[in-house]
């Protein structure tokens, strides 16, 4: 008590003092640092990812003039519409196939370039990852002349030995095939790269113990190296199907949704109603749509992940 | 140190003297006294076109003393759509911005009125054809200014060459250079044995049944050939119609003439088409001519713009409006009209057209037969029908005469090509019918 009265300005100082202290402990933990340093990143996503996603949850509720608030009609409409099941069939085969072909190339070419000497991998690597590195639009261009309905270089090559002319973006299944190889193409890289980091992590001893039981390279693969890739495969497989989903510039470029509408893809019939149709809601709600689908799919697999992370 | 005080006498008269001073004081115009005014032209196709429209922007700013700033926006990739989407919903943007066929009517609440401006434009140059104004205009208000820059007719442009020889039509005959057409006997069955004949010889009519704006043009001016719409004026569902019917069955047959492709085609296939030699006619305004001038001159000299075949209602052919218009929100409506007055002068207009080689079209009704499209060569006289002189067919628009809200979502989901592919490749006519339909129905919503 005497204390107190002695020195009324001591229990003040101290407070300032665990203050101090407390913001210096606080800036001096590493998940703060870690914060702070994110914090630009997290403020550009805030403006334009968040900021933007609301807006189009906004947008989808809005009748076509956008002055009346509709609620979920947009979405009611869409499900009475031919060519919107058209579209979610259309979006659902294209990203399930392109993706486990991606995923499956990239799986082998992954073996093959984990199996050329250190020496010359360098190269390879450098080489197989092209098409993962030019601008999708500028490589799909390329593409577009190579499938040019009247004057198409395969075609041109396939003549010499009697073959064609396919109608590569003329008839609905080629257009799909030409969409899908393209992306494909353009996605196998990526699968490589992830599959390739992941095989040199896999210890060597693992496969020296199943060579000592007599495992043979099938049984390598099957019970040593999947399973040691799982986590990168579904990690892998998750962003893909994310990105092939969302996929615009491809479909856009090589068929704009045609013929009769059997390439489209919900971002590219977003764009044809929202933009080219001038019905910004209903663009809104057919993009919006993706969102339900990716989420299940992201809970499913992110959830198979942390439980075998759990169990490790 | 004296003081001095103010007394309320000579406050009163100091306020009198300065307020005189500064109402009777001459106006001194600084350099951009008028303002700040920027613009969202469309960007030409046809090297140094943009040219002319700045110029003419220009001399103007510089004489109203205006500030003037000019963006000029491509189409491809439909950047000029996204621009105008954008900038409606920022509520900023451009004080004046080009918008194509239906954006004067899909941003309507948000335009200025241009009455204004139009109703001494009309009294000068003339009434604007009727495309436009079903583009332009809406209960009675103009929602923009037409455009020559941009605007244009598609029509068809024949190989003089391998119409003689393989169909036995001569074009130039037809519609002879600076004379009126003497082209009854050309009509949709004439067209269709043309078509087969070009088709039996390797030149097949490069016409498209894609779902770019190519494609549906061509379809359209078929279609309104027939009396064929899928909406009527009011709104009423008019797909199971005779008229449908017969379009339908005329194109089922066109289509076998077709090059196979034809489904895949896009606004650039029908110019490879020509410019490569490989067929005897296209439906385009002159910029595929104009590419093959460049490109492959002996295709050029043998090139004809013509009008389109008669059907059993008329003879229409697809006339694409260019609009400037002004958002309500701009902040310098005045300044934006009175360049839109200087752009659609005759003698602006014309240099406009001229820089263009004969590519932009006014919409005015005394303008249509500038010495442009009367020179430009070769052949000599191979443009001169093509601003249809001679009120020798109806401009109209694929889709029309729908309410533009509804007509434009038949446009651009090209509900005319799509139904031509369904029937040609084998569905029943009335799935198709039920179909088209169906997809109106959902066009309608509001």
């Amino acid at each position: 008590m005497a204390d107190v009265v002695l020195h009324p300005d001591r229990a003040a100082t101290s407070k300032t003092v665990r203050k101090r202290g407390g913001l210096h402990n606080m800036l001096k933990r590493k998940s703060t640092v870690a914060f702070l340093m994110a914090l630009p990143l997290i403020l550009l996503i805030a403006i334009l990812v968040i900021y933007p996603a609301f807006y189009a949850l906004h947008l989808a509720t809005l009748n076509k003039s956008m002055q009346r608030f509709i609620g979920l009609s947009n979405f009611e409409f869409l499900f009475k519409r031919e060519t919107f099941w058209l579209v979610v069939k259309q979006s659902c085969i294209f990203a399930i196939t392109a993706v486990i072909f991606k995923a499956v190339l990239g799986f082998i070419i992954a073996h093959f370039v984990h199996n050329i000497p250190a020496k010359g991998q360098r190269k390879w690597r450098g080489m197989l990852l092209v098409p993962w590195v030019i601008p999708p639009a500028m490589s799909t261009l390329a593409w577009l002349w190579l499938f040019d309905p009247s004057y198409s270089a395969f075609n041109y090559t396939l003549s010499f030995f009697g073959i064609g002319p396919i109608p590569w973006t003329g008839d609905e299944m080629w257009a799909r095939f030409s969409v899908i190889l393209v992306n494909i193409w353009v996605g196998a890289p990526f699968f490589m790269i992830m599959y390739l980091a992941a095989l040199k992590s896999v210890p060597d001893q693992l496969y020296e113990a199943a060579a000592i039981d007599g495992a043979n390279w099938w049984q390598r693969i099957w019970y040593v190296t999947l399973p040691m890739m799982r986590n990168i495969i579904a990690i892998t497989t998750l962003f893909s199907l994310i990105v092939t989903f969302a996929n615009f510039d491809i479909v856009r470029i090589l068929t704009a949704g045609g013929p009769l509408d059997h390439t489209h893809i919900f971002a590219t019939w977003a764009f044809r109603i929202g933009i080219e149709g001038s019905d910004i809601p209903l663009g809104a709600s057919v993009s919006l749509f993706m969102v339900p689908i990716l989420a299940v799919a992201a809970i499913f697999i992110l959830r198979d992940i942390s439980k075998r992370g759990n169990e490790a | 140190m004296s003081r001095r005080k103010l007394s309320r006498r000579q406050f009163v008269a100091a306020t009198a003297l300065t307020s005189a001073a500064l109402v009777t004081a001459p106006y001194v115009r600084g350099a951009h006294a008028a303002g700040k005014l920027s613009i969202g032209f469309w960007d030409h196709w046809v090297p140094g076109a943009n040219k002319a429209s700045t110029d003419i922007v220009n001399a103007w700013a510089e004489k109203e003393k205006v500030e003037v700033q000019i963006d000029y926006i491509p189409s491809q990739g439909n950047k000029n759509l996204l621009t105008i989407a954008a900038e409606a919903q920022a509520k900023s943007g451009h004080d004046i911005l080009a918008m194509p066929t239906w954006w004067p009517h899909a941003q309507a609440e948000l335009l200025e009125p241009m009455n204004d401006v139009m109703d001494g434009l009309i009294k000068q140059n003339g009434e604007p054809n009727g495309t436009v104004k079903y583009l332009g205009q809406s209960k009675g208000k103009w929602l923009a200014v037409p455009a020559s820059v941009g605007s244009q007719i598609k029509g068809p442009c024949s190989r003089i060459d391998l119409m003689k020889q393989h169909a036995g039509i001569d074009v130039q005959a037809l519609y002879p250079a600076g004379a009126p057409p003497k082209a009854d006997s050309w009509n949709l069955e004439t067209f269709l044995k043309a078509a087969e004949a070009c088709h039996k010889a390797g030149v097949p009519f490069g016409i498209g049944l894609g779902e770019t704006s190519d494609n549906v043009d061509s379809a359209g001016a078929f279609f309104q050939a027939f009396g064929a719409a899928l909406v009527d004026e009011k709104g009423n569902l008019t797909v199971k119609t005779d008229a449908v019917r017969q379009a339908l069955e005329f194109y089922k047959k066109l289509i076998a003439f077709l090059p196979p492709d034809a489904g895949a085609w896009d606004d650039s296939s029908n110019n490879k088409w020509l410019v490569s030699g490989r067929g005897a006619m296209i439906m385009n305004p002159p910029s595929a001519w104009a590419v093959a001038k460049r490109d492959a001159p002996q295709v050029a000299e043998q090139c004809w713009t013509h009008g389109f075949p008669s059907g059993p209602k008329g003879r229409f052919a697809p006339y694409l409006a260019y609009f400037w218009g002004t958002w309500s929100f701009s902040k310098n409506k005045e300044a934006a009209k009175s360049v839109l007055r200087t752009l659609s002068q005759p003698d602006a207009i014309e240099k406009m057209c001229v820089a263009s080689g004969g590519y932009d079209l006014p919409c005015y009704e005394k303008l249509t037969t500038l010495k442009v499209w009367q020179e430009e060569a070769p052949p000599k006289g191979t443009l001169y029908h093509y601003p249809n002189p001679h009120n020798h067919q109806t401009l109209s628009i694929a889709a029309a005469p729908a309410p533009p809200k509804i007509a434009q979502q038949i446009y651009t989901q090209a509900t005319l090509t799509k139904m031509c592919l369904r029937y040609s490749k084998g569905e029943a006519m009335e799935k198709t019918l039920a179909w088209a339909e169906g997809e109106c129905e959902g066009f309608m919503r509001s």
